[in-house]
């Protein structure tokens, strides 16, 4: 009786409205390009201040600020604003990530630390936390085997 | 019973409405029809869920407040919301010495209780029945989709679920509007699986159900004055117009959804409109009866409708079944 009506999935696809793809994409570009920009910023603001520091470690520093400034303006409820305009142009960086943790952090606190918070908190971004992980050992298997090929 | 048609051998009275709703809504076109509305959504509770619940006793007290009854007086409380186990309206009735139904058609709620009501007042054992569903922003943003505070965007084709609550008083004595009739929708599913369209999934259902109701009444949409769908959203009601050309029957101005009239789309960035168990609750009870009562509607039919989701069946490919259930208002 409830069999999936094909005409009229073909119907809905040519009706239905659907993105617009130029406008989104010039969003995604510019904030995304303004965010990467904020970040060379503060490379350079701690390589001034701090020149002293190796380079790797000014890189680390910098990450730690945008996702310090990211978490607290997930806090405040800006970042999803700025998300809802640039959509991928703040999901990709850094700042993406650490507001996929931080949200569902502040969502599930209500249900108490250990069962709310820590349990939820990577409902998001856990997806990316397994790939990640699970990428890096099929590399790192693949480099201890070749080792040789590699030096 | 024809066509899933009832017709009420007795006159099922509105005794008295009550509305309460968001910040967004009391902003919306139709903001100044609602009784109440609240600034801050949370409520000064601790969660959102608690503050929904909150909201849904609140409207029921005004209910009886404004009507003046006691809660002995009610026979039977018919609620749902949208929370898992309804336990919204669950909690709502915990603060209440009224035996209490708790049901759910997701948006569709509101329709379910109007018929179920109807049909109890119909039978002489209830003489006053209760009809409420609520709905919050922030508890189906979570429970359906994203925490609040992710960056995401939102697709084209999203809805924004109402915060408010709607709650009708019903009995078989007195009153203003009458509920005349009512078709009960039965569950259509198309086979579409994006679960941020509710509008297309649920159009095939509408039309179901308008079609039965049409047929088993044997009126035509001229009959009304307005035919209003539930959370349709712009896109699913232009979609519904077209699906009915398809049967030969053809929606004319006197056809809108409570999704559009709740919101303003363009300014308010609420996607395709409204959506949720208190859209149709709340722009019924709110708008559309007061229209009734001055005089500017005589004939209305309410369809609610509802997309029977879960986010475990959609991640498991499940396609998304909807309902409709249509209830015809008369002036009396």
């Amino acid at each position: 009786m409830n069999e999936p009506n094909k005409e009229y999935i073909e119907l809905v696809k040519k009706k239905m409205p659907k993105s617009k793809h130029l406008l989104t994409m010039f969003r995604a570009f510019w904030v995304g390009g303004l965010i990467c920009c904020i970040g060379q910023g503060i490379t350079d603001l701690y390589k001034h201040f701090f020149s002293e520091l190796p380079e790797e470690e000014i890189a680390t520093l910098t990450t730690i600020t945008l996702i310090c400034i990211t978490v607290i303006l997930t806090g405040f409820g800006i970042y999803d604003k700025i998300g809802a305009y640039a959509g991928a142009g703040s999901i990709v960086p850094i700042t993406g990530f650490a507001n996929s943790v931080a949200s569902p952090a502040i969502e599930h606190k209500r249900e108490g630390v250990v069962l709310g918070l820590c349990a939820n908190i990577f409902t998001v971004a856990g997806p990316v936390i397994v790939f990640g992980i699970s990428s890096s050992i099929a590399v790192g298997i693949i480099v201890l085997i070749f080792k040789g090929a590699f030096i | 019973m024809k066509n899933h048609t009832i017709f009420f051998k007795n006159k099922i009275y509105i005794e008295d409405t009550a509305t309460i709703v968001g910040p967004k809504e009391h902003e919306g076109p139709v903001g100044k029809y609602f009784d109440k509305n609240i600034e801050d959504d949370l409520l000064g509770q601790k969660s959102h869920e608690k503050a929904e619940t909150k909201l849904h006793i609140s409207t029921i007290k005004y209910l009886l407040n404004k009507t003046h009854r006691k809660p002995h007086e009610i026979d039977l409380c018919l609620s749902g919301d949208l929370l898992d186990e309804i336990s919204g309206a669950n909690f709502t009735m915990r603060e209440f010495d009224i035996p209490f139904m708790g049901l759910y058609n997701a948006c569709a709620t509101f329709g379910e209780a109007l018929i179920a009501a109807s049909c109890f007042l119909d039978t002489d054992n209830f003489s006053r029945v209760i009809c409420s569903t609520s709905s919050h922003f922030s508890t189906a943003e979570r429970q359906y989709r994203y925490p609040l505070e992710l960056g995401n965007q939102r697709t084209p084709l999203a809805q924004w679920t109402a915060t408010g609550v709607g709650a009708t008083m019903l009995n078989n004595v007195s009153g203003k509007v009458i509920i005349d009739c009512a078709t009960i929708g039965r569950v259509v599913d198309y086979g579409l699986t994006d679960a941020n369209d509710m509008g297309a999934a649920m159009a095939p259902a509408a039309r179901e159900t308008l079609l039965a109701h049409l047929e088993g009444t044997g009126r035509s949409p001229d009959y009304y004055d307005l035919i209003l769908t539930g959370d349709l959203g712009e896109a699913g009601h232009r979609l519904l117009i077209l699906l009915m050309e398809e049967k030969g029957v053809k929606l004319g101005s006197n056809y809108c959804d409570c999704g559009i009239l709740l919101f303003n789309r363009m300014a308010q960035d609420v996607g395709q409109g409204g959506s949720g168990a208190a859209c149709s609750s709340t722009v019924f009870n709110g708008y559309v009866y007061k229209k009734l009562l001055s005089g500017e509607l005589n004939k209305v039919l309410l369809i609610p409708t509802g997309a029977l989701v879960s986010k475990t069946s959609s991640l498991q490919g499940e396609s998304i079944p909807g309902i409709a259930h249509a209830v015809s208002f008369k002036r009396v």
